[in-house]
């Protein structure tokens, strides 16, 4: 049992700080060890594998509807609401319906830019935010060893924006690379039997790919950044559960090298986990985000759910490497959120509209 | 038991922050919560809506977040239940065990105006517009499920089964 109060902390307010309290000393009635706090705390769906606390063959549930994170490591992770959680915590048991699988295969090279959160964006665009509805999203297809872990948290973290239950992947060596070492228990690979029945399959070809954008208000209004047009912003958000690992940091900081944010955009970067922090407080990351302007800030999910660390204006709009882009998600009812991976954000920073790193590489 | 109430129509991929807003997460207080149901889908709708009102949408209502506020504020606002094309999956569990009756039928999210008067039969899902003189068979819930519901929801159900208080 792990207990990680990501949302609104460090506490935004009273109410919050209230929350994390019963939490807090929910976990010392029960000697939890695994409460995550202020310091140690990461986003959650970031932070367990990193910890070796999730791995390979696991069952998972969460009371986070991204705990179908962890599939790209080949675990059945769902998430499910609080109740459920509680209900297993105190019976062992959970319901599930076994779920029909879509199987994707992803063929050919990913395109130069392109990473992990452009693949699933541009499924979610073809398929829809119900197009994989309580179903399973399998991925197979010669581009699969040419997508790091990384790329793979982010596609089996946003299977429930296309209303999946889980997106996921079967372990290969860069799985097992990444979980030697840091996997505290002993994993169990999966791979899906040879006759396997699929509902569906659907193949994805990486030519057609290039990075994406989702436009407001749904992740499946995407298109491809050359087709963007002129969208002028006012906030870049690097960060939360989908894009705020070390690789994003990086392919952000490659880009805003010796340049600096746009006037009139804000730019907020939050790597997702202290480990990630100390990493690129270390490789001089941070050092290159904030001589461009960008504000760097402590692990948060913050602004991604509208909790606080960059709440937007009624008529503002924000480009961000989060995965949702409903009506009022990163604050006032008014404003428009888009969506996309890491550099497409920080040429975005740079030139203060929504742009692909081609125009300031 | 039959459910009885006027339909106030939403559209589809209704999504937990338009239900109810993260703004409002800092609290797990029903009757907060259920002051700003589907505020960012319609601000007016907490004023709009009497007790016993049904909700009727299209397809995958409750998508997103596996928040359960958006149940949790839907029920304590006095909705008597859901009717949709479709619920996405987290939304759909978490109604049952908040003991909110939701009910998937096609033809009853085409058929159904703004204002009808509905009547559901929970038991056996069949949906009947008075207004309009039609009925509408929503599909089936598992008894599990519905034991869920009659129980007032998992923890009351979990609570008996354990006899804890």
């Amino acid at each position: 049992m792990i207990l990680v109060p990501d949302h609104f902390a460090p506490n935004k307010d009273i109410e919050s700080a209230e929350q994390v309290k019963m939490l807090r000393e929910f976990a010392a009635e029960q000697s939890l060890t695994n409460f995550w706090d202020v310091g140690r705390m990461g986003i959650e769906h970031t932070l367990l594998p990193e910890q070796g606390l999730v791995g390979p063959g696991d069952l998972v549930i969460g009371a986070d509807s991204h705990t179908c994170t962890y599939g790209a490591l080949g675990a059945f992770a769902a998430g499910v609401g609080s109740t459920d959680l509680a209900a297993a915590m105190i019976t062992g048991q959970a319901w599930y319906k076994v779920p029909e699988a879509i199987l994707f295969e992803l063929k050919g090279k990913p395109q130069k830019w392109v990473t992990g959160k452009d693949i699933i964006l541009y499924i979610i665009g073809k398929i829809g935010v119900d197009g994989a509805l309580y179903k399973s999203m399998e991925y197979t297809g010669d581009m699969i060893p040419l997508l790091t872990q990384d790329d793979r948290f982010t596609i089996s973290n946003m299977a429930v924006e296309a209303g999946a239950k889980n997106g996921i992947f079967t372990p290969d060596s860069v799985t097992k690379e990444y979980v030697e070492g840091r996997f505290k228990r002993e994993p169990k690979y999966y791979a899906s039997d040879e006759d396997a029945d699929y509902c569906e399959k659907i193949d994805i070809n990486g030519d057609d790919v290039e990075p994406q954008v989702a436009f407001p208000h749904l992740p499946s209004n995407t298109r491809g950044v050359s087709e963007a047009g002129d969208v002028k912003v006012d906030q870049v958000v690097i960060g939360s559960c989908t894009n705020g690992r070390y690789s994003d940091l990086k392919i952000a900081a490659e880009i805003m090298k010796g340049k600096k944010v746009a006037k009139n955009v804000r730019m907020i970067v939050i790597p997702a986990t202290p480990e990630i922090y100390k990493q690129a407080l270390k490789n001089g990351l941070l050092e290159i985000f904030m001589e461009s302007e960008a504000a760097v800030s402590t692990p948060t999910c913050g602004p991604c759910l509208g909790g606080h660390m960059g709440i937007l204006a009624s008529g503002e709009k924000a480009l961000t490497t989060t995965n949702r882009n409903f009506v009022g998600r990163m604050g006032h009812p008014k404003s428009e959120v888009y969506l996309a991976g890491p550099a497409v954000a920080a040429a975005t920073a740079i030139t203060g509209k929504i742009s692909s790193p081609e125009e300031v590489a | 038991m039959k459910l009885k109430g006027k339909a106030h129509l939403f559209g589809d991929d209704v999504n937990t922050d338009e239900i109810i807003p993260a703004r409002y997460l800092i609290t797990s207080d029903p009757e907060e919560l259920a002051r700003h149901v589907m505020e960012d889908a319609d601000p007016d709708f907490a004023k709009k809506m009497q007790r016993g009102d049904i909700i009727v949408a299209r397809k995958n209502f409750g998508c997103g977040s596996s928040r359960e506020h958006a149940p949790i504020a839907v029920k304590a606002a006095g909705i008597s239940c859901i009717i949709a094309k479709s619920f996405a999956r987290i939304f759909y569990r978490n109604a049952f065990n908040m003991g909110l009756p939701i009910f998937e039928s096609e033809e009853a999210a085409d058929k159904i105006s703004a204002g009808d008067e509905l009547e559901v039969d929970m038991a056996s899902g069949l949906i009947t517009n008075i207004t309009k003189n039609e009925t509408y068979q929503a599909g089936s819930v598992p008894e599990f499920m519905q034991n869920l519901i009659k129980a007032g929801g998992l923890m009351e159900s979990v609570r008996s089964k354990i006899g804890a208080k």
